[in-house]
């Protein structure tokens, strides 16, 4: 086990690497050439090698990567090329924001999937199965956008309970965990939480009627366990599915949110790539990228990891 | 053994069922799974159910306990175990009877057993449930009963998880669990078939030496008469959900009478066929999801008349402790 996690861990690094280098040649496979972005129209050429030599662009991209490589290890996520400043520190309250949301929504869903998909899995082929497993798809059905923008509709115009957009009052990007703060992530986590919400209830529902249905139930109904007693093998028997379930949607929700921080105008990394797709911001676009598909590798990691610990049916060496 | 099928006093026996129906009820199809079982057992008897595949022995076994599937389950008849009356007794007792005073091994010990649970829990457990221990205690308590089922380094398979154990150890834990609280009656749902030759007959000794030891009434299932020789006071024949034969073991292997029954011995490899031809029985079962008029063997017996068709026959009590279902026994035998 010890030597597992070990190995695995050490893994990581040329995934990361592999990673790396996708995130790098993704934005220089893109058509159009990112120095067209940053000058005006009518700049003469001169002045446009110097701005491409500034930024390192006219070298072969086996060397770019190295420089790109080696100041993203000292944490230099380099300039965007729109605002001129540093990414590292605007990438990360974006991540932060981002990582709030994802997870206030991702666990919603969480919950609510496993409530529902135990409760359709006790009870398969009855009624309340059928409603539950109903509001699953139709969970997983429904568009994203459009249902944010429904519940802006209600509960933002008609109502005016709650605010439509960003994540704070006056527009501040800062998280605070009070009232004036947890209202603006009401509506958007609630719309984040739906999809995850009905994957979770068909996948912990299929689980927990396949293992009603094994033979070791009838032993413990056998030896006189009560309802909660067998619940409680049930759950254990679910348990090390349920998290690699959970931690894929988690990994999913930080970077799926592109469309509902949209709507919802958060500002977190969705929205930061949505603006950098739409300004050429090649820098910016690499390093959110990037950032998202390094926590990916590493949740999934930690998913393995507490996968092996609690399932005694794996054997890892 | 020493009853006789007809005596009827429920305090001298540890299981009673009259007239005991168990069919399973879905929107496609009604199958009679057990249809108008008669049946007794004295504390500490050992009865052996046979029959060949679908005849009903292990519905009939979790009928004893009402470990049938709930919703789908549809009983009727009398059926009184250990003193309670198991048709009345609300869910709330009945899990207090079931592990404590009557519990199950199965075939499989593998898929029986919680395979994310030790086995030292799993029969911790069931302790705990029955005798409100601490759960240390229990540990303790299912260390002794892994002792006393000669399962060796017991101290470390309490801590194995099932796939961790070969099928005999996995299926002496299973008995450990099974016995845990001293129960009264024993139901073993061929508890030794899925396990090679030498094997079962280890937990064939160990089962017998613990059924002497604790005394319990014990009801086994088997298609294997050499087993049931081995172990049983008496056996009952079943086919198609219904008793036809019940006799102590030694009348039924000298002379068994129903037509079926002599069926399995001639399909059967035993010692006292030496010499003889195999035979097997020709067709094959009732569909169970229609009503069976008369002798459900009544298509493949060999000395079928028409009385045999017209209605179910009823017992015949040849000799004390023997009861048999044909019309025809005499010509048969
Ligand atoms: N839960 C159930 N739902 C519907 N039908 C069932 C159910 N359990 C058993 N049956 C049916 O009841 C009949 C008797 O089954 P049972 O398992 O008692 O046979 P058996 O005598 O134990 O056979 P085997 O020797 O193969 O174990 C079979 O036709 C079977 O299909
Ligand atoms: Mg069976």
């Amino acid at each position: 086990m010890f030597y597992y996690v070990v190995r695995r861990i050490i893994y990581i690094i040329p995934i990361s690497l592999a990673v790396s280098l996708v995130c790098f040649l993704l934005v220089h496979i893109a058509p159009g050439d990112p120095i067209d972005a940053m000058v005006a129209p009518d700049t003469p050429p001169v002045v446009i090698e110097q701005v491409r030599a500034q930024f390192g662009l006219d070298q072969p991209l086996p060397v770019q990567f190295g420089i790109w490589l080696a100041k993203v290890v000292q944490g230099d996520l380099g300039n965007s090329l729109i605002k001129g400043r540093p990414i590292a520190a605007d990438l990360l309250s974006a991540s932060a924001n981002t990582f709030i949301l994802a997870m206030t929504g991702g666990l919603l869903g969480v919950l609510i999937g496993c409530v529902f998909g135990g409760i359709a899995g006790v009870y398969r082929g009855t009624w309340i199965d059928r409603v539950l497993l109903g509001t699953a798809v139709a969970g997983v059905s429904v568009p994203h956008y459009w249902l944010g923008m429904v519940m802006v509709i209600i509960f933002s115009v008609n109502l005016n309970l709650l605010p439509a957009m960003g994540a704070g009052p006056g527009g501040s990007t800062e998280w605070a965990w009070d009232w004036a703060h947890i209202q603006f992530l009401i509506l958007p986590s609630i719309t984040l939480c739906v999809i995850p919400a009905g994957l979770v209830t068909r996948t912990v529902r299929g689980l927990v009627s396949d293992i009603m249905s094994q033979d070791f139930i009838t032993t413990l109904r056998g030896k006189g366990l009560r309802r909660s007693g067998i619940i409680n093998h049930v759950i254990q028997n679910a348990a090390p599915t349920v998290l690699a379930v959970i931690g894929l949607q988690l990994a999913n929700l930080m970077g799926g949110s592109i469309l509902v921080e949209t709507v919802f105008a958060w500002p977190g990394t969705g929205m930061m790539l949505n603006n950098a797709i739409f300004q050429r911001d090649i820098p910016v676009l690499q390093a959110t990228t990037l950032v998202l598909a390094l926590f990916f590798v590493v949740l999934n990691l930690v998913v393995d990891l507490i996968q092996t610990a609690i399932d005694p049916r794996i054997i890892r060496r | 053994m020493n009853e006789t099928v007809s005596q009827t006093r429920t305090g001298d026996y540890l299981v009673r069922a009259r007239d005991l129906n168990v069919a399973f009820v879905s929107r496609e199809a009604t199958v009679n799974a057990v249809n108008g079982i008669d049946l007794d057992l004295a504390f500490g008897e050992v009865l052996c159910i046979l029959g060949e595949s679908g005849s009903g022995k292990s519905v009939t076994l979790r009928a004893l306990m009402r470990l049938n599937p709930k919703g789908k389950t549809v009983m009727s008849g009398e059926l009184s175990v250990a003193g309670h009356d198991m048709m009345a007794l609300p869910d709330s007792m009945l899990t207090s009877v079931r592990g404590r005073e009557v519990s199950m091994i199965f075939q499989e010990p593998m898929t029986a057993l919680d395979p994310v649970f030790t086995i030292g829990r799993q029969i911790g457990e069931t302790i705990v449930r029955h005798e409100g221990i601490s759960r240390r205690e229990a540990e303790q308590r299912a260390l002794d009963l892994l002792e006393l089922v000669q399962i060796p380094s017991a101290k470390r398979r309490l801590s194995a998880y099932p796939h961790e154990l070969s099928g005999g150890l996995r299926q002496r834990a299973m008995i450990a669990m099974a016995i845990s609280c001293r129960p009264k009656l024993l139901l073993a749902d061929e508890p030794t078939t899925a396990l090679d030759a030498t094997v079962q007959i280890q937990i064939l000794l160990l089962l017998r030496r613990l059924q002497q030891e604790l005394g319990m009434g014990v009801i086994f299932v088997t298609h294997d008469l050499g087993v049931a020789g081995e172990i049983a006071d008496r056996i009952a024949v079943m086919y198609a959900g219904r008793m036809v034969e019940q006799a102590s073991v030694t009348d039924f292997i000298t002379r068994p009478l129903h037509p079926y029954a002599q069926g399995l011995m001639g399909a059967t490899v035993h010692s006292g066929m030496r010499g003889h031809r195999l035979t097997t029985i020709p067709g094959s079962p009732p569909d169970l999801r229609l009503p069976i008029s008369g002798c459900a063997f009544a298509a493949r017996c060999p000395h079928v008349v028409n009385a045999c068709r017209a209605a179910l026959p009823p017992f015949r009590h040849p000799e004390p402790g023997r009861a048999v279902r044909c019309v025809r026994f005499e010509e048969a035998a």
